[in-house]
């Protein structure tokens, strides 16, 4: 399919031409927003950086591909198959933070709102506190995911069979919760009440953390690479089906016993997700390039960008929910402003 | 080849018991000037010495699939490297993935099976056996892994022959091909062959199953030999055919079945699905080439222990035989459950 083609379903909103072109010039990986900064992390090298008159510039951060990154608002840390953890600040300026003694790749980055940063490399997790103590954790396998927990210096540490919660300032026992699987990307609830892994198969699973209740969220065609929790951590929105699969959670069992919401149903698979941060309204962007804007309350679509490209690789709003950016493996950008 | 498979990144997977010379082979691989770059996933990191940019050390991560099938296992430390390695795509030509000496080679080979993303952007080229002349028939003996290796190989590297004399180099060749009759073996000396005899070997690729014959190699004589297709050399213990002593191994062993008259793919197909089902863990490897009832297509499959990959590979030429062929190589296969379940999927 080369044209957007609405199908049976009635014709929605576009605001297509409203979207400003950014001419990155390569395939987003991530984009975070420093303020009203938008900086697009490409899948190698560099980073760009994206002024407020829509004006690009670039910034090299690793020697090579550029595995994982994660943003507190205030600055960006990435990490490489250099070896190499990079902060990037909204100026452009970046900082290794670390480097892997053997070059090992850094597969996974978390940053705590305090200040603290958490990284890994094979099955060993670190985390450096805002005071620049730096402590260590090796997981039995290598590690698939990191999350800091909305409260306290707790670290979620993701690997095959399961979720380790490391204390790192406590010389408490870290917490196994148990899942037969490979477990890869990890996500706490923003009330701190519930752990979701994203796993190698294509399902989530959840664990209720008061009581480690099992969740199990399934029935995806693909594998979940995206997930973002709606405005008050009502719902997880997540990627991976042809519609955005919604799970409750705003009630305390969360999606226990119960169906996720099915928005915005297209003839291609849903690659990434982001919830706006103060409505009920989210973005969504899809294998086939389209990206919509949906209503979670009854799913009413905006069309934002039309089909016909390589699937939509990066997408996000800034704090306020007045900018969004999106990015695709082919390199196209755009943002657009409410 | 279709367009979109030849865009996939070939990986080669580099196997071999402890000794046997991968290394060897490795670094004969990137040292010679064939202008491709290699992306190299090894273990031991940094324990050996290879000149590459893109060497990744790899922590052999055999996991388990969640889907209740005990021998579908994959290499998670490897879905996470090819991830990283897609990133980087268009930096090289091709991959290697060296296993340790005493790895099975199958989680290596499912994992391109069965992860999607993987799927999408690699293929599996072949698996490659690096072989000691001189010590694999006693590893045959004692180490289950090497004959792993051997039976699980589509390309086996014969290394050290300097080191043995000739009575040796056939006894080893007789012992490899009593495990595995299909597999190209070539005699090296400090793993010297040809690149391409060990790479871009298509050995996977369902376009490329063409033929399915034991490969016999001359006793160095000149002699060819002629196959009588109505004989089952899998049969035979230790007898002498051509000069070339064979031996029938206890327990890793191939199975060859073949018909002149068609089959019934209502009947076969369940068949097939519910042999590597049930017997998938013995079953190493499996190919066919199938001429079905009323189907003027020729049917071509292969599949690593449960994972089955089928398709219609091409019109049967005029003139053609049309021939059903099926091997299986594999640990203690039921023979006869295997041979009579055929029989009965042939129309008469």
């Amino acid at each position: 399919m080369k044209e957007f083609d609405p199908g049976d379903a009635p014709s929605i909103a576009s605001i297509t031409d409203q979207v400003r072109v950014l001419a990155v010039g390569m395939p987003a990986a991530s984009i975070h927003f420093l303020g009203d900064t938008a900086v697009f992390i490409g899948v190698e090298e560099n980073a760009a950086i994206v002024n407020e008159a829509g004006e690009v510039s670039k910034v090299a951060i690793h020697g090579g591909a550029v595995l994982c990154a994660a943003s507190d608002g205030k600055r960006i840390v990435t990490g490489g198959d250099d070896g190499k953890v990079v902060a990037l600040d909204a100026k452009g300026e970046a900082t290794v933070l670390a480097t892997d003694a053997k070059r090992r790749w850094i597969d996974n980055v978390a940053l705590h709102p305090d200040g603290a940063v958490a990284w890994s490399a094979g099955k060993t997790a670190y985390v450096r506190s805002s005071k620049g103590d730096e402590k260590s954790f090796d997981a039995p396998s290598t590690v698939g995911g990191l999350a800091f927990a909305p409260k306290g210096l707790r670290v979620a540490v993701a690997h095959y069979n399961g979720v380790t919660l490391w204390f790192p300032n406590m010389a408490a026992k870290p917490e196994f919760l148990e899942w037969a699987g490979s477990h890869l990307a990890v996500t706490f609830s923003p009330d701190n009440k519930f752990l979701v892994t994203a796993m190698h198969e294509p399902a989530l699973h959840g664990w209720r953390l008061a009581d480690n209740r099992h969740m199990r969220m399934s029935g995806y065609p693909g594998r979940v690479r995206s997930m973002s929790w709606s405005v008050g951590g009502k719902g997880l929105a997540t990627s991976g089906a042809d519609t955005v699969i919604i799970w409750p959670f705003a009630s305390k069992d969360g999606p226990m016993g119960k169906e996720p919401a099915m928005l915005a149903p297209l003839q291609a698979r849903v690659s990434m997700v982001a919830c706006h941060p103060k409505q009920d309204i989210m973005a969504a962007g899809y294998s086939d390039g389209t990206v919509l804007i949906v209503r979670l309350e009854d799913g009413a679509e905006i069309l934002v960008r039309r089909n016909g490209s390589e699937p939509v690789s990066a997408l996000a709003w800034n704090a306020k929910g007045t900018l969004l950016a999106f990015g695709t493996e082919d390199g196209d950008a755009g943002i657009l402003e409410f | 080849m279709s367009d979109l498979s030849s865009q996939k990144i070939p990986v080669t997977v580099l196997t071999g018991y402890l000794g046997a010379g991968k290394t060897t082979l490795l670094n004969r691989i990137l040292s010679e000037n064939h202008g491709k770059k290699y992306a190299v996933i090894v273990n031991e990191f940094g324990e050996i010495g290879i000149d590459n940019d893109l060497i990744i050390g790899a922590d052999e991560e055999v996991f388990e699939m969640n889907n209740g099938c005990v021998c579908c296992t994959v290499r998670g430390d490897l879905v996470r490297i090819m991830e990283g390695l897609m990133k980087r795509k268009g930096k090289f030509d091709a991959i290697i993935v060296e296993t340790t000496g005493l790895a099975d080679p199958a989680p290596v080979a499912q994992t391109f099976f069965v992860d999607e993303d993987v799927q999408k952007n690699a293929r599996l080229d072949a698996v490659v056996t690096v072989a000691d002349a001189k010590w694999l028939s006693d590893r045959l003996k004692d180490a289950p892994e090497a004959k792993n290796q051997i039976a699980f190989a589509d390309v086996i590297v014969l290394n050290k022959t300097d080191l043995v004399s000739k009575a040796e180099l056939a006894e080893v060749e007789a012992r490899i091909r009593g495990i595995n009759p299909y597999a190209k073996l070539h005699r090296t000396e400090r793993c010297k062959v040809q690149l391409s005899d060990v790479l871009e070997r298509g050995a996977f690729d369902l376009d490329r199953i063409l033929e399915i014959e034991p490969e016999f190699l001359d006793a160095g004589d000149g002699h060819d030999h002629d196959h009588d297709h109505h004989h089952d050399h899998h049969h035979d213990h230790g007898h002498s055919h051509g000069g070339l002593k064979h031996y029938h191994d206890e327990d890793m062993q191939s199975l060859s079945l073949r018909s002149d008259k068609p089959l019934d793919p209502t009947i076969f197909m369940p068949w097939l699905q519910n042999l590597v089902a049930t017997e998938g863990q013995k079953i190493l490897r499996s190919k066919g080439i199938l001429a079905f009832t009323d189907d003027d297509d020729r049917y071509v499959f292969q599949g690593v222990h449960m994972m089955l990959e089928g398709d219609h590979q091409r019109k049967w030429k005029e003139g053609e035989p049309r021939e059903s062929r099926v091997i299986f190589i594999g640990r203690e296969l039921p023979e006869q459950m295997i041979r009579d379940g055929f029989e009965s999927c042939i129309v008469t």
